[in-house]
């Protein structure tokens, strides 16, 4: 039992993983004032782009380098239609997501079918072959270490640094940090370029330890789940973590659910991650004052330089 | 609820854009005209790539005389309606819709174009210029539920589910039934993942049933990802769809092959003939709609010679994968001994036999 236990811990973290990364990535645009629904294109992009990396050249970390890459491309191409040529970000999002579903097909043709062996993980040494906590914290890939801190480093830089004031003073107002000489453009730029980096890593997350293979659309709605996420958790980093664990964990204890023969109805259960994540994150988020500091105010909105 | 309607939205609009250039490319409108809607990608490496592989046959036999398209990923319900259509008015003389949820769909497409011929898989709704067809899986799964019957250790076997639909529960208790013939004490867990198609919660799913005793695992979805999770965790599986041996060279026994190719070929050569007519398509093993690759080298020789006789049996007739004494989950008799199921509670079935644990979701 204790090992059964154990094992669906290990399953919810990996299924949470590519969430906290591809949702982290897109907070931290949104606080921009930037809009991407795209992440499931990039996502995709990255899972592809990793795994035929890693595939063909046997390295799992230029695996994940080309899956962040490939996730950086597609928001730079997001980028330049949005903020140089001010398309609608709506509008760009959808056809980015489109796009990467198509794209990633073609590119993965010759993937299909194939297996590969997978990330290995990092044992720590000693401390993994602890009972219990050894598997539970320190025997996991260097891509789940690498979501925690990198949801720290968010929260941290976000809250405590003043590059982050500057981020989230032009997600609320970018007249008025225009008007005080802040480089609006530029600060969107690298923040979408960041979130397509964290959704290539999501996606390689996906084509490389959820899955090891490589099938088309794999992503499965991932990429819009994220995007809720970020709204759920009002724009706040540790509610994102927490919000992508309880849906992580709650679709899978519903499987287990199942198995174990409770008698609840199976469309009921899969509706259970999404209504649960919900409804906690809405009644944790309750508090209207919070709401107002945290949603960055002028979101999806195209930046016209006044002078 | 948002998430699928903007999955709906994504999918149609690639669906029309996919369409309209396939009908600016078809110009010469001399060769017979063949469309294919697939409900997910090609490249799932399951339900829809076998199709495709039939489409692919379609062109390497006839050749000039037939010109094939398709159109992927296309989501169940209204939004197949308008892709159908658009391939109906482009021109197409043969549409294949390949998915139960096409069903409606494609009748009502069918009525506003009486010249286009339409075949519809595993539906059970037909009309003058609308054919069904479908390959009896079950006897496939029969195959395989004697296998696992025989070599399952803890004598519990996981089920990966897509959606409670007679076709999904058919495999489920035909399974259940070859099964429990050869080992009676051992049981099916469900677990229904409402999804054809999504590589991560299939994964999940065959992770919850292997934590939870199972030593076999056996799906009713497209993607290879179970097998995999099952080749990971040192138990064993069957292939769905397609051989997938690849992905598992360990766990995989056998695999149930869907084998499209000669029916696609017929039925198209049955248009270019001026033969085709509506007609109701149940081939199983025998016609070879059902296949099986090379039994894994780990399977061992008893267990191979005793799907061997259920196969043949099959073949030959003697033997039926709903053969009475068929009991309910309670142990009631719900067919007697020396009966056998026909086909219309075979098409509408919506219980459980003894040995599939838990209810089933209506």
């Amino acid at each position: 039992m204790n090992e059964t236990l154990i094992l669906t811990v290990l399953t919810i973290i990996t299924a949470a993983t590519p969430l906290v990364y591809a949702a982290i990535g897109e907070l931290v645009v949104e606080r921009s004032g930037v809009l991407n629904l795209g992440v499931e294109g990039m996502m995709l992009s990255g899972a592809v782009c990793s795994f035929a990396t890693a595939h063909y050249t046997g390295s799992a970390s230029l695996g994940i380098l080309a899956g962040m890459l490939a996730g950086m491309l597609m928001a730079l191409l997001f980028a330049f239609l949005t903020l140089t040529l001010q398309s609608s970000q709506v509008a760009t999002g959808l056809a980015l997501t489109l796009f990467g579903i198509g794209l990633t097909a073609l590119i993965g043709q010759p993937l299909v079918g194939i297996a590969f062996g997978g990330l290995p993980s990092l044992d720590v040494p000693y401390l993994s072959q602890l009972p219990v906590v050894g598997p539970l914290l320190f025997s996991h890939d260097i891509l789940v270490y690498g979501s925690f801190a990198l949801v720290a480093a968010v929260a941290w830089f976000l809250n405590r640094s003043r590059a982050g004031l500057i981020l989230r003073s032009i997600g609320d107002s970018h007249d008025a940090a225009h008007a005080l000489g802040l480089r609006v453009i530029r600060v969107r730029y690298l923040a979408t370029l960041f979130g397509g980096a964290c959704a290539g890593i999501g996606g390689t997350y996906l084509s490389m330890v959820y899955t090891p293979m490589w099938v088309e659309n794999m992503s499965a709605g991932r990429g819009w789940i994220a995007l809720a996420l970020v709204v759920f958790s009002i724009w706040q980093p540790g509610r994102l973590l927490l919000g992508a664990y309880l849906f992580g964990g709650i679709s899978i204890l519903q499987l287990h659910a199942q198995a174990l023969g409770i008698n609840v109805p199976a469309q009921l259960m899969s509706m259970l991650p999404y209504v649960t994540t919900i409804l906690v994150l809405v009644l944790i988020s309750r508090d209207r004052g919070r709401i107002q500091r945290n949603a960055p105010a002028s979101i999806g909105q195209s930046f016209h330089p006044t002078t | 609820m948002s998430i699928s309607l903007f999955l709906k939205r994504v999918s149609l609009i690639a669906g029309t854009a996919l369409v309209s250039a396939a009908a600016l490319s078809a110009q010469a409108a001399d060769p017979v005209k063949v469309g294919f809607v697939y409900v997910g990608p090609v490249g799932d490496h399951g339900w829809t790539y076998r199709h495709d592989i039939g489409r692919q046959a379609i062109d390497a036999a006839l050749g000039d005389k037939v010109e094939t398209s398709y159109i992927e990923s296309v989501a169940e319900g209204a939004d197949a309606e308008r892709v159908i259509r658009k391939l109906a008015s482009s021109g197409h003389d043969l549409i294949f819709t390949t998915s139960f949820g096409y069903m409606n769909p494609t009748i009502k497409v069918a009525k506003d174009f009486p010249d286009v011929k339409f075949e519809h898989a595993t539906g059970y709704k037909r009309a003058e210029n609308v054919s069904t067809y479908g390959a009896r899986f079950y006897e496939g799964r029969a195959v395989i539920g004697t296998m696992a019957g025989m070599m399952t250790k803890t004598n519990t076997i996981g089920y990966i589910a897509s959606f409670p639909i007679p076709e999904v529960v058919r495999g489920i208790n035909a399974f259940t039934i070859a099964m429990r013939k050869v080992n009676p004490d051992a049981e099916v867990k469900v677990v229904w993942v409402n999804s054809w198609y999504d590589p991560g919660k299939e994964a999940d799913a065959a992770k919850a049933l292997i934590d939870q005793g199972a030593d076999i695992v056996t799906q009713h979805t497209d993607s290879p990802a179970p097998l995999q999770v099952a080749e990971e965790r040192g138990v064993m599986g069957f292939g769905q769809a397609s051989d997938m041996i690849a992905f598992a060279p360990k766990a995989q026994l056998t695999s149930i092959i869907d084998d499209w190719d000669q029916y696609y070929i017929d039925r198209t050569q049955a248009v270019l003939d001026g033969t085709w007519e509506s007609q109701d398509t149940w081939d199983g093993i025998a016609s070879g709609m059902v296949a099986f690759p090379e039994y894994s080298a780990d399977v061992p020789e008893d267990v191979k010679a005793a799907a061997e006789v259920i196969r043949e049996g099959i073949v030959d007739g003697t033997l039926h994968p709903f053969q009475g004494p068929i009991l309910d989950q309670a142990g009631t008799e719900i067919l007697a001994s020396g009966e056998v199921l026909d086909d219309q509670a075979l098409l509408g079935m919506n219980y459980y036999v003894q040995g599939v644990q838990g209810d089933l979701p209506k």
